[in-house]
């Protein structure tokens, strides 16, 4: 039994007032590994991934990130230090307009009061490692750069406190189809290298073969299916030949 | 020519109080107003209320506002001190509603995104909010500078000095160059600051696409 990474245990969750969005979801994510987290828009599944980092309180449950738990964190102070211990990326890059590329990769660094040489050569090394030209865009603000070339200023800032677990939210959601794939393969044999544990939110079925090992599908906040990504093809679980018909028409003639 | 060798002293002595009148109140209003707003945006329960409060003040007719003033203890024996006072209560509305609404309205995504970084509450105030908000603040502050020239000159009415002096003056004695005397500084004031603030807001602005 490899040791989980994350895991949630009967995690529920029900806005005050509002309808359920999460009920009893239990998973045991192991560590080092990649889980593509499936489902409809509103089915939960970007309010699980928040409940990883606290953005989001389940109501009832508990979640586990290296074996401590989320969500019986007290103060503000234990929140902050796991916090840095997650890397988070989101479909809009939510990259800080008024810092340049460089600042945004360091953020986290500067964050944490870390030497400034310090934060200069981190910034240098995980944006490279996300294949940017360093020295050219260092000093540019992000609207300056194309949206693909931000995303990676994204997922370098997200790395650049070397987390071992990392959240990501449709990451390539917004990007254009060549640039999709390129950064699908990129953060692949990143992946390969670096063996984070990566929850990872999208609804392209392709691209949940290709980066995860694991499949899960949630459907109003529950899960329906949880399966390797190579027994996808063959499951008879009726959601996830729902997702694959749906692939496969596309190339039906 | 006569008249600025008569009136230029004057002039220029009636012009540097309307300044001290003008600055000490938009330093009063900037150190009240600013921690205000930012308070009430971490309270949203008190915005209405307060927001309330200060624009009920915005409301009072400026003359008005000073013979009010006048019977309240320690300020009433000092014009000065009065017209402050006054003048920090008008600067107030538009800096303390400025500050709050440019700190709302920073990306939701951009805030969500600053906590999953692991940032405490200073550290997004400091690093993210204000930075975000800068322009909208000082374009509040910038309103509240205009605003304060110009009922500055009102506070002559109540022997606080400022131009304004001579544009009683000369209304009591029909006396339009004098009007002028004063009018025309004070109008120079109001865009000088408003220009010179512009400047700095259009520089804090954050590009973002």
């Amino acid at each position: 039994m490899p040791t989980a990474g994350v895991e949630f245990a009967k995690v529920s969750y029900t806005p005050a007032g509002g309808p359920s969005i999460l009920r009893e979801i239990s998973l045991s994510l192991a560590a080092g590994t990649t889980t593509a987290l499936l489902g409809r828009s509103g089915s939960g599944k970007t309010t699980l991934l928040r409940t990883v980092n606290g953005l989001v309180r389940p109501t009832s449950g508990e979640v586990t990130v290296n074996g401590q738990s989320v969500t019986s964190l007290s103060s503000s102070e234990e929140l902050v230090v796991l916090r840095r211990g997650i890397g988070y990326v989101i479909q809009e890059t939510g990259l800080f307009p008024h810092m340049t590329i460089e600042r945004n990769a360091g953020f986290g660094l500067e964050l944490a009061d870390r030497p400034k040489a310090e934060i200069a050569a981190r910034a240098r090394e995980v944006l490279q490692q996300s294949g940017l030209d360093y020295d050219a865009l260092r000093e540019r603000f992000p609207w300056q750069l194309s949206g693909g070339q931000r995303q990676r200023v994204g997922l370098a800032r997200a790395l650049a406190l070397a987390p071992p677990v990392l959240l990501m939210d449709e990451p390539f959601g917004a990007l254009d189809p060549l640039t999709r794939s390129e950064m699908q393969a990129m953060f692949k044999s990143m992946q390969q290298q670096l063996h984070k544990t990566v929850l990872l939110v999208t609804h392209d079925l392709g691209e949940a073969l290709f980066l995860a090992d694991r499949v899960v599908i949630i459907d109003s906040g529950e899960v329906v299916a949880d399966l390797h990504s190579a027994e996808v093809f063959e499951s008879e679980n009726l959601h996830v030949k729902d997702y694959v018909s749906a692939v496969r028409h596309l190339f039906a003639k | 020519m006569n008249f600025i060798q008569q009136y230029g002293w004057e002039i220029g002595h009636l012009t540097f109080e309307h300044l001290w009148l003008t600055v000490s109140a938009m330093l009063f209003a900037v150190l009240i107003g600013l921690p205000l707003g930012i308070l009430l945006t971490r309270k949203h329960r008190w915005a209405r209320p307060i927001l309330g409060v200060a624009n009920i003040i915005q409301t009072v007719p400026s003359l008005a506002l000073f013979g009010l003033l006048l019977p309240v203890p320690l300020l009433g024996d000092n014009a000065a001190r009065l017209a402050i006072v006054a003048l920090t209560g008008y600067a107030l509305l538009p800096i303390l509603r400025n500050t709050y609404v440019g700190i709302n309205s920073v990306d939701p995504e951009l805030e969500s995104v600053a906590d999953a970084m692991g940032m405490t509450s200073w550290q997004r105030l400091r690093k993210v909010e204000l930075p975000l908000a800068a322009s909208v603040i000082l374009a509040g502050i910038r309103t509240a500078t205009v605003i304060c020239v110009g009922v500055a000159t009102i506070a002559a009415a109540i022997g606080a000095g400022g131009l304004g002096e001579l544009i009683f003056r000369g209304v009591a004695s029909v006396d339009n160059g004098l009007v002028l005397a004063g009018a025309i500084p004070a109008a120079l004031l109001a865009l000088i600051a408003d220009s010179a603030l512009g400047w700095v807001e259009k520089r804090l602005a954050v590009r973002r696409a």
